[in-house]
């Protein structure tokens, strides 16, 4: 019979290519956490296929990822503390350590030489060589008062000069490490910065970085070209005297929605995008959305802007233009809308529909979805056009 | 400036007094795989989805020892002001939040 032979076949050329590495570019392919199983997927977008689904990662909730200058390795933060190298062009884990207890994503360095991971627990930053992993620096946080834990750190990005700035969720703190000298790492300590810093981001040239702040009104802007003159708090004024709403997920400061010179952003315990003037940092607007917005991203041309929400309005997507700012699209594609990664020109985004098991494409001129992928329980989708941004 | 995460007892007991008398009752089992999904997911954002603890504390039994049901049940249904634990209320009833404190206390991997 003919059929099963098909299928053993099959079957066979399906060993072979988990076996064999691909011989291509990487500059169309991404991958996405499948939290709930503790893997990924490696994705291609151009002709929207998985390429490898990859096992054996660990604890993936909350799960990140940054990439090798050479966009072949992704190096995948886990929750467990799990670090892992993955060669995305032969499906493999290169090499995976428990690096923490509980840890809360990580970057590269400018010149991709080191990875720095945050952790909760114990609370600081921990410092590796991307070629093996091997430990290079050690950074704990500040104890907190009992003597036995240290502050969580939050919102670590790498930063022009062979730096990276971290910041301490439990005693508000900034800080900026200099790697320049992998052996002697150079500490500049920023504090009293505000209340329960919970993420931060810095902007795509590298310059500013700013804290979101849960425990108060405003966020925490650092410009590291005058790190002496320290952070400020900007759009302190904001929302004073109104009642916040209850918070069932932390918004997520990842990237910089950016549009000429005014940034998207999203505004805690309010159902409001928050659009600031980068010229002074003052307000510009608060656009009423569906709920308390989690990602706000840009489309890389920056016409657009798509937010999606914490539970209970996780199931909703809207889109803005940034012109009008007004809402051009709402609609619902599944429980569970989770992340947004565009590709690296714009003209698709990629969301991934935890509740469906699957990842939709949209075409982002006609706002119509084009593509589905499947993926189990998908989170965080990371192409590798993050190799080459700053902060990402 | 350090701000103090200290729970604010008096409340709490308060709330609790308000929750006495409620009776363990019958959660169906659809329901339950429900409620245990969220914890999961949506719990799991701040706990993280082994309950090891993430931004928020590990919802782990030895934690819990201490606390009696009826307490946990109230920082469920209510929050824990002064923290960023946000009240269930509006998704959760009192006898569900009785039940989901009760296996947080036993010690379950949802």
């Amino acid at each position: 019979m003919i059929r099963p032979l098909l299928v053993l076949l099959l079957f066979l050329s399906s060993l072979t290519a988990a076996a064999e590495c691909l011989t291509r570019g990487t500059g169309d392919l991404g991958i996405v956490i499948e939290r709930a199983s503790g893997s990924i997927k490696v994705l291609d977008t151009t002709r929207h296929e998985v390429l490898f689904h990859i096992e054996e990662l660990g604890d993936l909730s909350h799960a990140s990822a940054v990439y090798s200058r050479d966009g072949r390795y992704a190096f995948i933060f886990g929750r467990d503390g799990g670090l892992s190298k993955v060669d995305i062009l032969c499906g493999t884990i290169v090499k995976r350590l428990v690096q923490g207890g509980n840890s809360i994503g990580g970057a590269i360095s400018q010149d991709g030489s080191l990875v720095a991971v945050s952790n909760y627990e114990p609370g600081g930053v921990k410092i590796f060589s991307s070629e093996d992993l091997s430990p290079v620096a050690e950074i704990p946080a500040t104890p907190l008062e009992d003597g036995e834990k240290r502050s969580k750190t939050v919102g670590l990005v790498d930063a022009p000069g062979q730096r990276f700035a971290v910041s301490l969720y439990d005693t508000g703190e900034s800080w900026v490490i200099d790697m320049q000298d992998p052996k002697a790492p150079a500490i500049r300590r920023f504090t009293d910065i505000g209340r329960l810093p919970y993420d931060a981001l810095i902007t795509p040239d590298g310059r500013y970085y700013i804290t979101g702040l849960f425990g108060q009104d405003g966020l925490s802007l650092l410009d590291l070209w005058y790190p002496e003159k320290g952070p400020r708090l900007i759009l302190e004024n904001y929302g004073k005297g109104e009642e916040k709403l209850p918070v069932y997920k932390m918004p997520h400061l990842e990237g910089w929605a950016i549009a000429g010179h005014r940034a998207f952003l999203p505004a805690v315990g309010r159902h409001e995008v928050l659009v600031v003037d980068m010229s002074d940092w003052s307000q510009v607007a608060r656009i009423p959305v569906h709920g308390q917005p989690v990602f706000v991203m840009a489309r890389p041309d920056g016409r657009q802007v798509w937010v999606n929400y914490a539970f209970p309005d996780n199931d909703t997507i809207q889109v803005i233009d940034t012109e009008s700012m007004q809402i051009v699209k709402t609609f619902q594609p599944g429980k569970g809308a989770l992340h947004m990664e565009f590709t690296p020109r714009g003209e698709e985004v990629w969301i991934s529909i935890r509740d469906k098991d699957e990842i939709q494409v949209y075409d982002t001129r006609t706002l119509e979805q084009t593509h589905s992928l499947p993926a189990e329980k998908p989170s965080g989708i990371f192409f590798t056009s993050r190799a080459h941004q700053t902060g990402l | 400036m350090r701000l103090k995460l200290t729970v604010p007892n008096l409340l709490l007991t308060a709330l609790t007094v308000a929750l006495a008398g409620v009776a363990n009752a019958d959660i169906d089992p659809e329901r339950q795989a429900e409620l245990l999904y969220l914890l999961k997911h949506d719990c799991g954002s701040c706990h993280g989805m082994r309950l090891e603890g993430g931004l928020g504390p590990a919802l782990k039994p030895e934690r819990f020892r201490q606390w009696d049901t009826k307490t946990l049940a109230a920082a469920i249904l209510y929050g824990r002001p002064g923290t960023p634990m946000p009240p269930w209320q509006p998704f959760i009833t009192e006898p569900e939040a009785y039940w989901l404190a009760g296996q947080l206390k036993k010690g379950i991997r949802p």
